[in-house]
């Protein structure tokens, strides 16, 4: 038995690993990354003749947990055609067993990457918004994130912002579709779940973004469950780059999409959307009642270019008459 | 495995089941041997190396803690009390070696060996040579390096099969091409082009080739770890730890 060398091992481990594409029209180029479940890979369609992306489970598994999942998040996305979400191309089983989707390949930044290049907090505030459109977009298609995190978004090279991996996306009660998972299905999800970072035992999710129901493995997660990630999302926007002081009102926003009791969050996405938007726009927002006094400084905020031109204008005139000859 | 050892060869245990725990935990003897065939070829070069460098131990007490550990195995039903829910069956064997390790001084408890126990033919030598590849392991490295070793020593098992196998059904070639390109250093500087005019065959033949044995090593290798294993679990999490690739 030949001595294999550690370089020897990792390209056999890649070489074991690699999607099997004989007999597809897809041709390898090279890997993207590696999760927990599986790996995305960046492959050539060799009949439209341009690069994808594919994404196929590594290991395999009796239970088919994980190749239901995976099925799962094809078809989730599949039927979530918005700009902001990544569409998928094609899904099927390869050569040697293992199920597989291609989407589009995103030539980006991850967000918490990206945010070096963007000091100001109103642009992070709306690429906020972006995400809130996408994921406002998914709900009101009945369908759950559940693992909405700065790591899950992609910035494009032109700006696009794309909400990226629905693995652990869920139909929401609400909706009744055959395509749904069913219950047993659900389950052996649940047994698989080692994920890195978004399977934790009985819970999915990833810890710090999870809302408390959700952390508890409660079976109806509803829009809040997103609502309070979208909220440390913002957190996490407001926490890099800017040193200055998080403006009140916008930590309120914070602090209520992230309420522990679901009922006191904002109940809906757009609802965290719009107080967002009032904010950058100089407007009340709904989480943060103000007094007279708060209400004077944020009107005199938003009018600060007039305020300050009629003040010019005043001192002018006091001046005029001051040194009037005579 | 290596050919001066009489363990090692095709076991007997069906792919899909957890066979390897239930025989070694088997009253019957022949049972308990089937076990062994199966964990002693994959095991005993990472126990004899990580004895020899992690535990310091000259060449001939690594031998005799190496062969005691895998006589104990089985004499002392050490794989009674392993729970795969709790930990990897690799874990615990190294777990074990570190039992057995600080308690050598106690040489005269030691299980004496011969009598109606065989003594195990293992290649110590080949081992050995193998150790000048190594770097000692670093602190609170043990089970990593248990692990790469564990690794090694699996593939090194997987690639044997593959090549029996391939040459079984005339694919000598396709074998061939997996060592240039995964196994030789600076195998895939080649092209696909150069490869096939020095095999005398097509470019598409090199890419097809290369991606049955590819495919054939993978099947293997889950194979092996299938019998290792001791639930679903655990091997679908070794074959993650296996599998599992840093990005370039």
């Amino acid at each position: 038995m030949r001595w294999l060398t550690d370089s020897a091992l990792e390209r056999l481990r890649e070489a074991a690993d690699a999607p099997d594409l004989e007999g597809t029209r897809y041709r390898l180029i090279n890997k993207l990354g590696q999760g927990g479940m599986g790996g995305v890979y960046r492959v050539e369609d060799r009949t439209l003749e341009r690069e994808v992306a594919l994404k196929v489970i590594s290991i395999p598994e009796c239970s088919g947990g994980w190749s239901a999942r995976l099925l799962q998040e094809a078809r989730v996305i599949a039927k979530l055609e918005h700009p902001g979400i990544v569409p998928v191309h094609d899904a099927g089983t390869l050569p040697d067993g293992r199920p597989y989707y291609t989407m589009k390949l995103v030539q980006g930044k991850r967000l918490d990457e990206h945010l070096k290049d963007v000091p100001g907090l109103s642009d992070r505030l709306r690429i906020f918004l972006r995400i809130c459109d996408a994921v406002a977009f998914a709900h009101a298609h009945g369908v759950l994130h559940r693992d909405l995190k700065p790591a899950n978004v992609m910035i494009g090279p032109f700006g696009e912002v794309l909400v990226m991996d629905w693995g652990l996306s869920k139909l929401l009660g609400t909706v009744a579709s055959a395509r749904n998972l069913t219950e047993p299905e659900e389950n052996k999800i649940r047994e698989a779940g080692s994920d890195e970072g978004t399977a934790h035992g009985s819970v999915l999710g990833t810890p710090g973004y999870m809302s408390p129901e959700q952390t508890r493995g409660d079976a109806l997660l509803d829009e809040r469950a997103d609502v309070y990630s979208l909220g440390v999302v913002l957190e996490f926007l407001m926490a890099q780059g800017s040193p200055q002081p998080v403006p009140r009102a916008l930590a309120a926003i914070r602090r209520q999409a992230m309420a522990d009791d679901a009922a006191r969050r904002y109940q809906k996405v757009p609802d965290i959307a719009v107080d967002v938007a009032h904010f950058l726009d100089g407007l009340p927002v709904s989480a943060y009642p103000e007094g007279p006094f708060g209400h004077a400084w944020r009107w005199m905020s938003r009018n600060r270019a007039w305020i300050l031109l009629l003040l010019a204008y005043m001192i002018a005139r006091a001046l005029v008459i001051f040194f009037r000859p005579g | 495995m290596s050919e001066d050892t009489h363990l090692g060869g095709r076991h007997p245990f069906p792919s899909t089941r957890w066979s390897v725990i239930e025989a070694a935990r088997s009253e019957r003897a022949e049972e308990r041997q089937r076990a062994l065939d199966v964990l002693i070829p994959a095991y005993w070069k990472p126990v004899y190396k990580y004895i020899r460098l992690h535990w310091h131990k000259e060449q001939e007490e690594a031998k005799d803690l190496t062969q005691d550990f895998f006589v104990r195995l089985i004499e002392k039903q050490l794989l009674d009390r392993f729970d795969s829910s709790r930990a990897r069956l690799r874990t615990y064997l190294r777990v074990c070696v570190d039992g057995l390790v600080m308690n050598s001084d106690k040489a005269a408890q030691r299980l004496k060996r011969g009598g109606d126990i065989a003594l195990l033919s293992l290649d110590f030598a080949s081992a050995e040579g193998e150790l000048q590849e190594l770097q000692i392991p670093a602190p609170g490295g043990a089970e990593e390096f248990f692990a790469q070793e564990f690794a090694r020593s699996l593939f090194g098992l997987a690639l044997e099969r593959l090549r029996r196998e391939c040459e079984d059904k005339g694919k000598g070639l396709h074998f061939q091409l997996l060592e240039l390109y995964d196994i030789d250093e600076g195998g895939k500087n080649f092209t696909y082009e150069e490869v096939a005019r020095r095999f005398a065959i097509k470019a598409t033949d090199v890419t097809n080739y290369l991606a049955f044995a590819r495919r054939e090593f993978r099947r293997i290798v889950l194979e092996e770890l299938r019998d290792m294993t001791a639930s679903e679990d655990e091997f679908r999490r070794e074959a993650q730890a296996l599998l599992g690739v840093r990005l370039g």
